[in-house]
């Protein structure tokens, strides 16, 4: 008899304090010695999570009306651009944004800023109307003086990502960090056989509506990412091997903590975000047994050479030789380095795990599944 | 005799320019040296980064005599400050570290710094990107 489990019978278990809860890393542990069925008897959830830059990230925030009110049409938050055409006082702020004048400090910063219950300056101009008279506001904002402040990242958790090596003689800035010349390093960055949708590859139990932990609270998945890819070449193991799925989260900012969202600057690049990123994973069956149980040597990625245009594909390399501290590419010993945090991740899926045992996070069924068909576009120039 | 080995910045002052410390080092108390990183600027500033090797009383007499020719010497370690609260352990550090001075933990992901091998080539200053090192080479 194949076991079937379902989410209410997970989430009553859950209920009851008789969950059995693993992390990513612990199970593939286990599934050196318990076949997949084993599993799927024993283990109900398992925990996976990353923690890394992932610049397209943002949140929405309300500031309220002044009185007398404003239309914001400009606005900046500490001197960071924010989107001004959303309503009166509804603003988005991107992750990325800056002044090119302070280009260390952006949206990220301001982000974090928030979270971490500091004051903003906040100053915006409008043209005055009838019911909005005002043309000009500069005051001070804080996460408790708005409204709402939401979270919204509209591509997160990318599924596998390219390692980045330099061909060239001139060293590379990149948001991969900072590449040596003549291949003197290699960067890499999913948390491997943490990381969540390596973890669940066909998108099986990860779907709109997923609850997740965002950022230090629990949010959720809401849509596929933007470039949302399902077509990437496969390995034997099921596993893209370049970057594909992503997700688009959703989360309460006010809720959240700095110690799981941190503003960032890459030289001659720009601003980005680390997010931190939880997802439990249902064990329904033993296909999804098997697919928690990967482990870094079954987990290929594509080395992309990023000094040349195109980022052309070199070779393909196993997260358990990255993890070594050196691959070989085209017959050339090089150096590696992550550039996401693998400790935080962990610390993210114990948290994840130890708030399941304790009855404070329940899994969700995804009211939606994704596409499982989407292709990439390059933008055509005409 | 037991033989110690440290690294050290060197700051001289101006008008130290033309003397031969580094051969007073080596000659008058049998100091291994290795140069790892030099700034000399004739007329003005220079700092040198210097490995010395010797026994632990002809280092001692060694710095001693290029502090009385004011000439500061300080442990390298304390030219390098590296927030590590608030450190993420991301790894964009160790990437350019090729002197191996920043690595990551293999057991727990987290980064180790360990002074003794840096050799203040100071690519880990805008390769952090929450900007946690900080380098008093210069002034």
């Amino acid at each position: 008899m194949s076991i079937q489990k379902t989410y209410e019978e997970i989430n009553e278990k859950i209920r009851r304090g008789e969950a059995v809860v693993l992390t990513a890393e612990e199970v593939s542990q286990m599934a050196l010695t318990a076949t997949p069925e084993e599993i799927a008897e024993k283990v109900d959830v398992v925990t996976t999570a990353t923690f890394g830059a992932m610049c397209s990230s943002g949140a929405i925030v309300n500031f309220g009306h002044a009185n007398p009110p404003i239309r914001m049409e400009k606005i900046r938050l500490n001197g960071v651009p924010a989107y001004e055409g959303l309503a009166a006082v509804d603003t988005y702020i991107g992750a990325t944004a800056c002044d090119p004048e302070n280009p260390k400090y952006g949206g990220a910063h301001v982000i974090q800023d928030l979270v971490d219950g500091k004051d903003v300056e906040l100053e915006a101009w409008g043209k005055g109307t009838d019911c909005y008279p005002r043309k000009h506001i500069k005051t001070i904002i804080n996460k408790e003086t708005v409204n709402e402040m939401i979270l919204f990242n509209p591509r997160n958790a990318y599924q596998n990502y390219p390692v980045a090596v330099n061909s060239t003689s001139q060293m590379k800035y990149t948001y991969m960090g900072n590449l040596l010349p003549n291949m003197r390093n290699a960067t890499y960055s999913t948390s491997g056989e943490l990381s969540p949708l390596l973890n669940d590859p066909e998108m099986k139990t990860i779907g709109i509506g997923t609850r997740i932990f965002l950022g230090g609270t629990q949010g959720f998945v809401v849509w596929p990412g933007t470039q949302f890819n399902t077509s990437k070449p496969k390995n034997e193991y099921g596993v893209p091997v370049g970057n594909s799925a992503t997700l688009a989260v959703m989360g309460n900012l006010k809720e959240m903590s700095s110690e799981f969202l941190q503003a960032a600057y890459y030289e001659k690049y720009g601003v980005s975000l680390f997010v931190g990123i939880g997802i439990p994973i249902p064990v329904l069956n033993a296909d999804i047994a098997k697919n928690v149980s990967i482990r870094n040597e079954q987990i290929e990625t594509t080395v992309c050479d990023y000094g040349v245009e195109g980022a052309p594909a070199l070779g393909r390399v196993t997260y358990a030789e990255l993890r070594s501290g050196e691959i070989e590419v085209q017959g050339k010993k090089i150096r590696t380095a992550p550039v996401s945090s693998l400790s935080k991740a962990r610390k993210i899926a114990e948290i994840l795990k130890q708030s399941i045992l304790a009855g404070e996070f329940e899994i969700s069924k995804p009211v939606q599944m994704f596409p499982t068909n989407t292709s990439l576009k390059s933008l055509k120039e005409r | 005799m037991k033989m110690q080995k440290k690294r050290y910045v060197l700051k001289f002052p101006p008008q130290s320019g033309d003397q031969p410390f580094s051969y007073h080092l080596v000659k008058d108390f049998d100091i291994r040296i290795n140069i790892l990183r030099a700034e000399v600027w004739p007329g003005k500033t220079g700092s040198l980064v210097l490995e010395l090797e010797g026994t632990t009383t002809n280092l001692k007499n060694g710095i001693a005599y290029l502090k009385a020719n004011q000439v500061s010497c300080e442990p390298l370690n304390k030219k390098i400050t590296w927030d590590h609260i608030r450190c993420i352990s991301c790894g964009n550090c160790t990437a350019v570290c090729f002197a191996g001075a920043l690595q990551m933990d293999p057991e727990k992901w987290e980064l180790q710094f360990d002074p003794e091998k840096c050799i203040v080539c100071e690519l880990c200053v805008p390769a952090c990107p929450l900007n946690l090192f900080k380098i008093d080479f210069r002034e």
